[in-house]
């Protein structure tokens, strides 16, 4: 066998990995697109606008079974002006939705704190709806070092 | 059987800003994970939290199983009148648990 020949089989064989990782399908897991789906099921066909929205959490996460987040709003939050409901998807756990919030007026600073599970490095959203039909967004980018739900059995 | 965590001031001045925090015992299974014996654990999560003053919502949040196991909770809430701020917490598997404390607004 010659050496090219050799080298040749060696890239088919790359390839084949290759394409099959990237073909063999992925166990039940949101994706980009169901994140999208999942937001356009709140939103419909209403603009989303980058902004208002902080969403506070570890760009760095070693631990994802416990990551704390934190989504604060600005709005003066007066019976004719408020935030009515605070949403946040994600990109690669199961599933898209984290959690739906609903605030009022009564809540006087449109702000939510929790922890989540974050299943692989990926980008979280946060949509704000206000009581005016706006909607208001942010994002953050996470990398998750040690993953949830992935504790094998042993 | 349940254990919650509620961090609340006791007394407040009347249309003050005040942080309410919760914090509740529960496994957060998310049904996705394979038990001991290969099988699926069966999902076990809260699905839904509410807050109430004096039985008015003030806020609820629904969660997923995204949220961690122990689900904590804060969130902002300006004191109107002296009563007793209720938590209920329900979720699979019949899942209910309720704690109230009583803020004094002075």
């Amino acid at each position: 066998m010659t050496a090219a020949k050799s080298s040749l089989q060696r890239r088919a064989f790359l390839a084949g990995v290759a394409l099959v990782s990237v073909v063999a399908p992925q166990a039940a897991r949101a994706t980009p697109e169901a994140m999208a789906e999942a937001i356009k099921a709140v939103v419909g066909d209403r603009p989303v606008r980058e902004g208002r929205v902080t969403l506070d959490l570890p760009p760095l996460i070693e631990n994802g079974n416990t990551v704390p987040l934190s989504v604060a709003v600005e709005s003066p939050m007066s019976e004719a002006d408020h935030v009515k409901a605070i949403h946040v998807f994600n990109e690669k756990n199961p599933q898209p939705h984290v959690f739906d919030a609903r605030l009022g007026p009564r809540n006087g600073r449109a702000q939510v704190a929790t922890r989540i599970k974050l299943g692989d490095s990926q980008r979280i959203v946060a949509i704000a709806e206000t009581s005016r039909g706006e909607f208001w967004s942010a994002s953050a980018d996470v990398i998750v070092t040690l993953a949830a739900c992935l504790e094998e059995l042993t | 059987m349940t254990n919650v965590l509620i961090n609340a001031p006791k007394t407040a001045r009347r249309g003050e800003l005040i942080e309410l925090k919760t914090l509740i015992l529960h496994p957060m299974e998310t049904g996705f994970r394979p038990g001991t014996n290969g099988g699926i654990i069966p999902r076990n999560i809260i699905q839904r939290f509410v807050a109430t003053w004096n039985g008015t919502e003030i806020f609820s949040m629904d969660l997923s199983p995204a949220i961690s196991a122990n689900p904590f909770v804060s969130f902002f809430t300006v004191a109107t009148e002296s009563g007793r701020v209720a938590f209920r917490w329900s979720g699979d598997e019949g899942f209910l648990a309720e704690e109230s404390v009583t803020i004094d607004v002075v």
